[in-house]
């Protein structure tokens, strides 16, 4: 059987590729917000219920239920907001550009159900600073909604008012932390905050607010059409549903791909995307954005399903997937992912602030054959102040989970090629000594 | 957490786990022990109350948790990895273990992790030696380093203000000092810049620091990070010895610890009193200390010889004093003799003055308050509020002062009530004040004629139907309170908003709301230092020590002293009108400088050039005492002991730190002197026989004796009965149980002669006496009402005190004198200036009734239009030149000197 995309939220944006963003394409050839018409005449708990039963979980990263999430708003309180999360920082991410560029119609759409649901008259997407094409093409699309009263008040003469907020962010991946994302549309800072309180009970501006996913809220749309259960036919165990993997590294055909959940890594990263690049062979790949822990060529037939990967002791994260071949060094990839979470961590909790360049540092003199005989081992110790067991899914003694991720790369480091690493950092040590004048 | 009502924080833009709890009781079990503690109160603190202190950097007790440091870590049953104290509510049968391999490890982490980029230069540290770093490391933290990379550098140190200096490498991001400024102070200042390791405190561009209350960063900064300029290098803490005091910048009180290193005062910190201050100061208070060693304090008494004031013994001086006064009165009788001042001292100081004006001399001419302050029938007689009360008022009103220029920590006390707790307030007045912004009725009217307003609003708070108008945000933010906190008075702060128009404005607005039946219950807003404490010691016209007036105090007192007057006295000003008339042939000054302070400053000027003779007690020369026969020098605040009264009448302790130089001589020892020459002994050998004194025959003091004062921690509100259940008694000052968070992190025990209590062990309870007569109570009257027709063509002159201007705390204050703004502007808003066509600074004539003066015009957006700001501690030419006691306001014509720019257009 031919190894295939299985395309919801792709396929008007693939089918289109020269206009699916504009209204009147979309409107004609998409049936946009006919989905939207049909949920403004349901009870919003009735949508609650139906994206329960479709099984829909977080595209963003934790991968929660996103039916229970939007059922823990506390009854009676008002003002609520809805915050979607297009910040989309996750190195190796690139799928919610491709979303908003491609098909904004379909995340407006999904935003007003969303909103219809919880009961929230105010929503807000939060779109990463250096997404251009991205903002323009979504504002266009907010622009034409409010125009054609999908926005606004009473809209389709239901009687709910909306109001959408497409805001810039300034260029941080912390932004794209629910908390830290709320911090940022206040207009403070971009730190995380302490919880609880959960964004559920005091989120933006102290209101209880739901905060989602760019894919997870291009999805509503085509549940509200075609019901929870047929999404739930779809993917594998508690892991339903289709889901868009950003391929990219070394193989053949980088890019995105929406796959039917519990599909192989294999079947996605050979299949698909083409295998590694020139025939070499797979070393590690990362599963599910820079701050999963690694898996190895052994493990390619997993299948991708969210539980499964917790087994694993890694995770899907933000769906992406990196693979390297065996022309390189692990140590840089995981030297280069340090800077990163480095230069991203927010300052805000000690661990991460102090740790995360700590572990660059000593990273760095690893990579670069300075390293000392235990200095993997002194990463593990130190870091586990950060991760206590250091074992995914991780512990943290963090606010947000950047915290772990700075040590995620490390422990993947030990447990996939630890005997080499150990040999490698001893042999350079013994290369530095020899050359070392001995006084006579 | 959600089992805590979310209307704990009506403010909708704060974002924290409860701090204080509910009522109900839970059961928790820290380390194996149980113990009971009001549910959703913080982890942290319950242990802490409990015994167990669990490390930390960022939790501050006042301030609301961010979880930063990661210090706090404990174990919770049943939650997934560990938690942080600071910012878990307790809940019902919560177990918790602080002390667990876990949590020993991770503390220990995250001292290592601070440690990697701290420069550990701790020899050259100000906060070397009561350090928490340092002290957590060692109780907590590894033995070693295994960082062996560069560390991360900054420039060092650099000043974020005129007074605090900041070194980032030592900042450990805790955000106490970014939360304390926009949290506490309402001053967002600073803030974190950068991110991950190169993390620092940072200010905006072109706007530094200057907060009035940027002291208490350094304070709180666990580090040394901040460091204040005033006590850089100035000693290691443990050469320091403290003592527990007083404030004495204003009538405030807060509590703190004064610092002395080899007789030197180098350092003031706040103490965390619940009732007053919750352990902050305001930067006057905090580095005002430094006046009391400046080099031209009076340290030998002054007698008038040869045209000049010469040195002279003590002996001579006060035998030169006892034949002025005993010349004048066998001459010209006791009333001839008028004393002036006595707010700036303690209360045994002005308990000794009245009994020697009134129960020796037999004057009633005798004013604490120099013509800027209220009635003494008011102030003596409403019924008062303390501080406290504002936190569970039902609304605040504001009648007075700029309270951030002028009680600056009762500024933050009020800013905290509405901002953090949702009291409705309200703001009366003729221009903006700090509190504005933060109000929910600004009620403006022209100066000296709130009635109208204030009729409205009381109206409208006893529940009149009124208009949709600027009343409505009020009611409904007092229907929102109504739902967490239905009683409660309404707490008036009440003072003199410019003294350039008459009190009776004040005291009519005052009465209104006084009469609405409204429950409405006052706290003075008079700054000066101890006026509160001199009003109730008899230093007013008509009154005796103790709140009664003279006629219902006389029979009893009569047992004490030697006489009473007969009929009440003269006020300040016409005292001052008597004593330029001739009538009064002497002025007494107690530490005050009429020509300075008086608002109508030709009048003093009149009087003390006319007067025959003058007696002068002060720390400094100044104006008023060139005329003087004698001028005692005397021992000033740091160097006393004694007490003072604060604006809630709460008598409280003062401390002495250091032996004055020089031969001076407390105030209320030279009323002992000079009685005693004057042939009666008043037999009172020290400030607690003195304290003893006046609980006896003092019928509001009853109870407050020597010891009461020693042994209350945050003080005794009078009368005490009313408030024994306020009262805490300690042994300690700084009680092991409950720590204080204002000293670093440890309490330092104060010792030697200013151990609480002298050494006696206190009672398990108090049960203080009433007074055996009715103290004095205001009739809620006032006087009727004579007020100008405003002029259309002049501007209202509004007469008001800043925090930084002419005064000796700042001018003498090394590290404030900076600050200081000396000369006098006028200071109107931008159409008035157009009006006038003048430019931003220009000088212009200024024209009152009284005179005519040049002064600079500068445009003020907070003032209203027709309105004109002349700051009052200033230098002259300056507002005192435009007042004229007489009149109920001071309109001022404005003339340019400069023909008008004619502007093309
Ligand atoms: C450091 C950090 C960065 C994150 N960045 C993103 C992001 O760029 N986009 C995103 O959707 N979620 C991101 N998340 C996850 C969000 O916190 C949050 O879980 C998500 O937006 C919830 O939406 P979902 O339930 O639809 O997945 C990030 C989380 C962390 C800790
Ligand atoms: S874990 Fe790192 S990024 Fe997250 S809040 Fe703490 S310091 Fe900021
Ligand atoms: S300067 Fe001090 S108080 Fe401010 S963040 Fe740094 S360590 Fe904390
Ligand atoms: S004290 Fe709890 S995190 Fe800092």
């Amino acid at each position: 059987m031919a190894i295939e995309e299985t395309r919801i939220v792709t396929k008007f944006l693939r089918d289109r590729p020269q206009d699916s963003w504009e209204y009147a394409v979309a409107r004609e050839h998409n049936q946009a917000y006919s989905a939207l018409e049909a949920a403004l005449k349901r009870d919003p708990n009735e949508l609650i219920e139906e994206v329960k039963t479709s099984g829909l979980r977080g595209r963003g990263g934790a991968g929660f239920s996103t039916g229970q999430k939007w059922s823990f708003l506390p009854a009676g309180v008002f003002p609520r907001y809805l915050a979607i999360n297009a910040d989309e920082g996750e190195p190796s991410t690139f799928k919610d550009h491709m979303l908003i560029e491609g098909d904004p119609h379909q995340l407006i759409e999904g935003t007003i159900i969303s909103a219809f649901a919880i009961g929230a008259h105010h929503a807000f997407i939060y779109i990463r600073g250096e997404f251009a094409l991205g903002t323009e093409r979504l504002e266009a699309a907010v622009a034409e909604a409010y125009k054609n009263g999908y926005l606004g008040k009473d809209i389709l003469g239901s009687g709910f008012d909306l109001e959408l907020i497409v805001h810039q962010g300034a260029g941080c991946y912390i932004a794209g932390d629910e908390t830290g994302l709320l911090s940022s549309l206040e207009g403070e800072r971009a730190m995380p905050r302490i919880k609880p309180p959960f964004p559920a009970v005091q989120g933006l501006f102290a209101a209880p607010t739901v905060v989602n996913n760019v894919e997870t809220i291009s999805n509503i749309p085509h549940i509200v059409r075609k019901g929870g259960e047929w999404y739930a036919s779809m993917g594998v165990n508690k892991s339903t549903g289709t889901r868009i993997f950003s391929v990219s590294g070394m193989v053949e055909r980088p890019g995105n791909y929406e796959i039917e959940l519990g599909m192989s890594f294999r079947d996605l990263i050979e299949g698909l995307a083409g295998g590694v690049r020139g025939g070499r062979p797979m070393q590690f790949f990362i599963p599910g954005g820079a701050s999963a822990p690694w898996l190895l060529p052994e493990h390619l037939d997993e299948p991708l399903d969210m539980d499964r990967a917790s087994e694993l002791r890694t995770m899907l994260g933000s769906g992406s997937i990196m693979a390297f071949d065996d022309t390189v060094d692990p140590l840089l990839v995981s030297w280069r992912l340090a800077r990163f979470f480095a230069h991203e961590s927010c300052g805000k909790c000690t661990p991460c602030r102090e740790g995360s360049s700590w572990i660059e540092k000593v990273l760095y003199r690893m990579t670069n054959g300075l390293g000392r005989p235990d200095d993997l081992d002194l990463l593990l110790d130190f870091g586990s102040n950060i991760v206590p067991g250091l074992n995914a899914p991780f512990a943290q003694t963090t606010i947000c989970a950047l915290g772990p991720s700075t040590m995620s790369h490390v422990v993947s480091l030990d447990r996939c090629f630890g005997a080499e690493i150990r040999a490698r950092l001893q042999k350079d040590f013994d290369k530095r000594r020899s050359l070392e004048v001995t006084p006579a | 957490m959600s089992s805590v009502p979310i209307s704990q924080w009506p403010s909708e833009y704060k974002y924290s786990a409860p701090v204080a709890g509910d009522t109900e009781m839970v059961n928790v079990t820290i380390d194996g022990v149980e113990v009971q503690a009001p549910r959703g109160e913080l982890l942290i603190k319950v242990a802490q109350d409990y015994g167990t202190y669990i490390p930390r950097f960022c939790y501050h007790e006042r301030m609301k948790p961010v979880g930063m440091c990661r210090m706090c870590l404990v174990e919770v049953e049943g939650m997934r990895g560990l938690q942080i104290s600071c910012a878990t509510p307790v809940v019902e049968g919560m177990v918790v273990t602080t002390q667990s391999p876990d949590v020993k490890e991770a503390q220990d982490g995250v001292l290592e992790f601070l440690l990697i980029n701290h420069p550990l230069d701790c020899p050259v540290c100000d906060r070397g030696g009561e350090c928490p770093l340092q002290d957590q490391t060692l109780a907590f933290g590894p033995g070693e380093s295994r960082f062996v990379e560069e560390k991360r550098h900054f420039e060092k140190p650099i000043p974020i203000s005129d007074l605090v200096l900041l070194d980032r490498e030592r900042c450990i991001q805790c955000g106490r000092c970014t939360r304390f400024a926009a949290e506490v102070a309402g001053d967002p200042l600073i803030d974190f810049g950068g991110r991950g390791s190169s993390t620092e405190v940072i200010t905006y561009p072109g706007a530094p620091f200057s907060s009035y209350f940027s002291g208490n960063v350094v304070q709180i900064c666990p580090v040394g990070a901040l460091t204040a300029r005033s006590y850089r290098f100035k000693a290691r803490p443990w050469d320091l010895s403290a003592v527990e005091t007083s404030c004495q910048s204003c009538s405030v009180g807060c509590r703190g610890v004064l610092d002395s290193a080899s007789n030197r005062l180098v350092r003031f910190l706040g103490v965390d009193s619940e009732p007053v201050n919750h352990g902050w100061l305001c930067d006057k208070g905090r580095y005002g200390y430094e006046w009391v060693h400046a080099k031209d304090r009076l340290n030998i008494p002054l007698v008038a010889r040869g045209g000049g004031l010469v040195p002279e013994s003590w002996p001579q001086a006060l035998e030169l004093a006892t034949s002025v006064i005993r010349d004048v009165f066998d001459k010209h009788g006791a009333k001839a003799i008028g004393v002036l001042g006595g707010a700036q001292g303690t209360n045994e100081d002005a308990y000794a003055w009245a009994r020697l004006a009134k129960g020796v001399i037999g004057t009633d001419n005798v004013d604490a308050q120099l013509g800027d302050g209220l009635p003494a029938e008011v102030v003596i007689g409403m019924e008062r509020a303390t501080i406290a009360d504002l936190d569970s008022a039902r609304a605040i009103v504001l009648l007075g002062p700029d309270l951030k220029e002028e009680l600056p920590v009762l500024y933050l006390r009020v800013r905290r009530a509405a901002v953090d707790l949702g009291v409705p307030l309200v703001d009366i007045g003729a221009s903006n004040t700090g509190l504005t912004p933060y109000a929910q009725a600004v009620l403006r009217h022209l100066p000296g004629d709130p009635e109208a307003v204030t009729e409205k609003l009381a109206a409208a708070l006893a529940g009149q139907p009124t208009r949709p108008d600027e009343l409505r945000p009020l009611l409904e933010a007092i229907d929102k309170r109504a739902l967490i906190q239905k009683e409660g008075p309404v707490v008036v702060v009440l003072g003199r908003s410019s003294v350039a128009e008459a009190a009776d404005a004040t005291v009519r607005a005052a009465a209104i709301l006084a009469q609405a039946g409204i429950s409405a219950k006052f706290l003075s807003a008079l700054p000066t230092a101890n006026v509160h404490g001199a009003l109730d010691l008899g230093l007013a016209p008509g009154f005796l020590p103790g709140r009664v007036t003279l006629a219902a105090g006389r029979d009893e007192l009569a047992k004490t002293w030697a006489r009473v007057p007969e009929e009440q006295g003269l006020g300040a000003a016409k005292i001052l009108a008597n004593a330029a008339g001739g009538e009064i042939k002497l002025l007494v000054l107690l530490n005050c400088d009429p020509i300075a302070d008086f608002p109508d400053g030709q009048l003093a000027k009149d009087a003390l050039k006319n007067v025959e003779h003058v007696i002068s007690l002060n720390s400094f020369t100044n104006e008023s005492m060139r005329h003087a026969d004698v001028v005692f020098p005397i021992t000033v605040w740091g160097e006393q002991r004694g007490s003072i009264s604060n604006i809630e009448g709460r008598v409280a302790r003062l401390g002495r730190k250091i032996t004055p130089d020089g031969s001076t001589m407390e105030p209320w020892r030279i009323a002992t002197e000079l009685a005693a020459r004057l042939g009666h002994e008043m037999d009172l050998e020290s400030f607690t026989e003195v304290q003893d004194e006046i609980a006896q025959v003092a019928p509001a003091f009853v109870g407050v004796d020597s010891k009461l004062i020693s042994w209350a921690r945050d003080g005794a509100v009078l009368p005490v009965a009313d408030h024994a259940a306020e009262i805490t008694l300690a042994l300690s000052s700084l009680d092991q149980n409950k720590r204080s968070a204002g000293v670093s992190w440890e309490p330092i025990p104060t010792s030697g002669e200013d151990t609480p209590g002298n050494g006696a062990v206190p009672p398990a309870v108090i049960s203080p006496p009433r007074p055996a007569q009715a103290l004095y109570s205001w009739a809620k009257q006032a006087p009727e009402r004579t007020a100008a027709l405003a002029d259309s063509y002049s501007l209202r002159l509004v007469a008001s005190r800043t925090l930084y201007g002419n005064d000796l705390i700042t001018t003498q204050s090394p590290s404030l004198a900076r600050l200081a703004t000396v000369t006098a502007q006028l200071r109107v808003n931008e159409r008035e200036r157009d009006r006038l066509g003048v430019a931003d600074g220009e000088v212009v004539r200024v024209i009152s009734s009284r005179s005519s003066i040049e002064l600079p015009l500068v445009v003020d957006p907070s003032v209203p239009e027709r309105v004109a700001l002349v700051a009052i501690n200033r230098d002259a030419p300056g507002a005192s030149d435009l007042v004229d006691i007489n009149e109920s306001v001071t309109d001022l014509r404005i003339e340019t000197l400069s023909k008008p720019v004619i502007k093309e257009s």
